[in-house]
């Protein structure tokens, strides 16, 4: 009799165990629905061809985003060529020359602290580094800033494929008579392609809508500029100041770039699982 | 998976014996290092360059916090961390305000998001049909991928008005006044508070957390649950005492890391939170955090005084992530990106 207690008890609680584990996963996908649903209906709705032709307004005038939106392209372009720069060549040297070697553990450290740093501190280091001494807020200060945050993700990723490489590789490519180098370059970084892509890719999509490190180094501007030396209009800036004022039509220009930066990261996110998707099953 | 050989004509079989039969004459009697070899402590030399960037980057970001917060660290000294008055016209600032707001909402979010978290990852690992596992596991992760900034404006929008209007002034009138609860709940009925703040740095962990979760119980041998399963355990038993104990270390790892994530959020806090710099009174009242305060202040700092205190808030904000992340990493291990 108290067996059978005991059996309804422990088959009670593993019911309550799952309907609990069910209802963990209903509420995660319930909340990625209501933001998803929150920016196509605000933010979808009120992307027209204005938002992509017309600079950021006035309040009561009509405008769009396309100082920021290119703003933003800009300087996420030029953080990328620095962040694969180092990046690429970063992760090879720890996946290649560092070995077990104390100064690899620390760099391996430091980077992996990179990776989770706060935004916002990198945003006050380039701040000292760039805008201080140049006395001037600076698209090129933001690029600094966006690859001091992607360089971190690429050197992981570039390390992670490169060690996943077969040592036969390299020993063919040493054994036909190539430099070490050229084995790398050649070789192993074409074998691992897929994997430094998918690096780069998640990297752009983290620091596509960073806002913190440019709020004290690209700062804003209301015009369109083709100059990186100026304080430089970019999208999360703006979508954090039109949404924090009181007019409507600014705020209706936040969602609609709001809209277009998640849209675009989920959109960039997607790609690069599929590619380590593939490249994992081949 | 490469194409036909396109270097030097050299290896087609004829070229290379006529090379040899040249090389055999003039060899020097020493091995020769192959050709473009030159090359080899160059390129070592540039990927140490870089690899050391990274190093010099992370000493500059410690260097500059110290160097600029230095002034307001010296004048108001162990005061700093104890005091909450922060007042930019008598120059007088004590972070003790941000510092417990940040603290408050982070562990806060953590106990919020964690057992959905934990839900979330056994229900994939367990219950999930598998024609829906993947799916699902990718929206957990897209959910982790939607920029920051983005929860925030839904947090404005969406969630502190719904919140106001539902739950904050409902249970202020329902509240017997002068209870425990009524203490609690006390604030402006606007959204914005710490509460709010932490529902939404815990929507920005959970998929952190849960993802890592996931891979952890993943990493169990089959064989070890089975034979659970075999002595005729329930699911939650198997979990509970199998599975958990079986990765304990490296989830408290992972918890580690979202408490790191939720400390150094920025943009979706500032949004939301009510930005006062005073303690938080109640769960229901406005507060700051130390990245709200900076994002929102240190363009408009008034004095040399303002923009150090600022800076060496952000040291401070750096020594707490940094000890929760180093334990996170000792427990976990190095960092994964997909």
């Amino acid at each position: 009799m108290a067996s059978q207690l005991l059996i309804v008890r422990r088959k009670m609680g593993n019911a309550v165990f799952v309907v609990f584990c069910w209802v963990g996963a209903a509420i995660a996908l319930g909340f990625l629905a209501l933001i998803l649903w929150s920016l196509i209906v605000k933010g979808l709705g009120g992307i027209d061809l204005k938002v992509f032709t017309m600079d950021t307004p006035a309040p009561g005038s009509p405008g769009g985003l396309r100082n920021a939106i290119m703003g933003s392209l800009e300087m996420c372009a030029i953080a990328m060529l620095l962040a694969v720069t180092f990046g690429v060549l970063a992760g090879t040297w720890l996946a290649e020359y560092a070995g077990d070697s104390l100064y690899g553990k620390v760099v391996r450290f430091v980077n992996d602290v990179l990776l989770s740093a706060p935004s916002i501190l990198i945003g006050l280091f380039v701040y000292t580094l760039m805008v201080k001494p140049f006395h001037g807020f600076s698209g090129l200060a933001g690029a600094v800033a966006l690859a001091l945050l992607a360089a971190p993700v690429v050197t992981r990723t570039t390390e992670d494929v490169m060690k996943l490489q077969p040592p036969a590789l390299r020993e063919a490519g040493v054994a036909l008579g190539s430099p070490l180098a050229s084995t790398i370059r050649r070789i192993l970084w074409r074998a691992a392609s897929t994997g430094i892509l998918t690096g780069g890719l998640l990297a752009f999509a983290r620091i596509s809508g960073e806002t913190a490190p440019l709020l004290f180094t690209a700062l804003n501007n209301q015009f369109f500029s083709w100059n990186l030396t100026q304080p430089t209009a970019n999208l999360p800036t703006v979508i954090f100041n039109y949404a924090l004022s009181a007019y409507d039509d600014w705020q209706r220009l936040a969602w609609a770039g709001a809209a277009l930066i998640a849209f675009a990261v989920l959109f960039v996110n997607i790609i690069a699982r599929t590619l380590a998707r593939e490249s994992r099953r081949s | 998976m490469f194409g036909p050989y396109t270097g030097p004509a050299c290896f087609t079989p004829k070229a290379a014996m006529t090379l040899a039969i040249e090389q055999t004459k003039t060899a020097e009697p020493q091995a020769r290092k192959p050709r473009g070899g030159v090359l080899d402590p160059i390129f070592e030399g540039l990927c140490f360059i870089s690899a050391t960037t990274l190093l010099a980057a992370l000493v500059g970001v410690i260097g500059s916090l110290l160097v600029g917060g230095w002034p307001a660290l010296h004048k108001f000294g162990f005061s700093f961390l104890t005091v909450s008055e922060w007042n930019p016209v008598t120059e007088v600032f004590g972070a003790a305000g941000p510092i417990v707001g940040t603290i408050i909402t982070s562990i806060l979010a953590l106990v919020l998001a964690l057992p959905v978290a934990f839900g979330v990852a056994v229900f994939l690992v367990e219950f999930c049909p598998p024609l829906l596992r993947r799916p699902i596991g990718v929206a957990v992760e897209l959910l982790a991928g939607i920029p920051s900034i983005v929860y925030g404006m839904w947090g404005l929008f969406v969630l502190a008005p719904w919140f106001a209007l539902h739950i904050q002034l409902p249970l202020m009138v329902a509240a017997p006044p002068g209870s425990l609860l009524a203490n609690l709940i006390q604030g402006v009925p606007n959204g914005a508070n710490i509460l709010t703040a932490s529902i939404i740095l815990a929507i920005m962990v959970l998929p952190f957390i849960a993802a890592v979760l996931r891979d952890l119980l993943m990493t169990i041998p089959p064989a070890v649950r089975e034979s659970a399963y075999g002595l005729g355990a329930t699911t939650v038993e198997v979990i509970l005492s199998v599975s958990l104990p079986y990765v304990r270390r490296s989830a408290i790892g992972a918890v580690m890391l979202g408490l790191g994530r939720a400390l150094g959020e920025t943009m979706a806090v500032t949004f939301i939170i009510g930005n006062s710099h005073d303690f938080p009174k109640s769960l229901f009242d406005s507060g700051s955090t130390i990245a709200s305060t900076i994002a929102n202040e240190f363009n408009e700092a008034t004095g040399a005084m303002h923009t150090s205190a600022l800076i060496a808030l952000g040291l401070v904000l750096f020594l707490i992530t940094f000890t929760v992340l180093a334990a996170a990493r000792a427990l976990l291990g190095p960092a994964k990106t997909v």
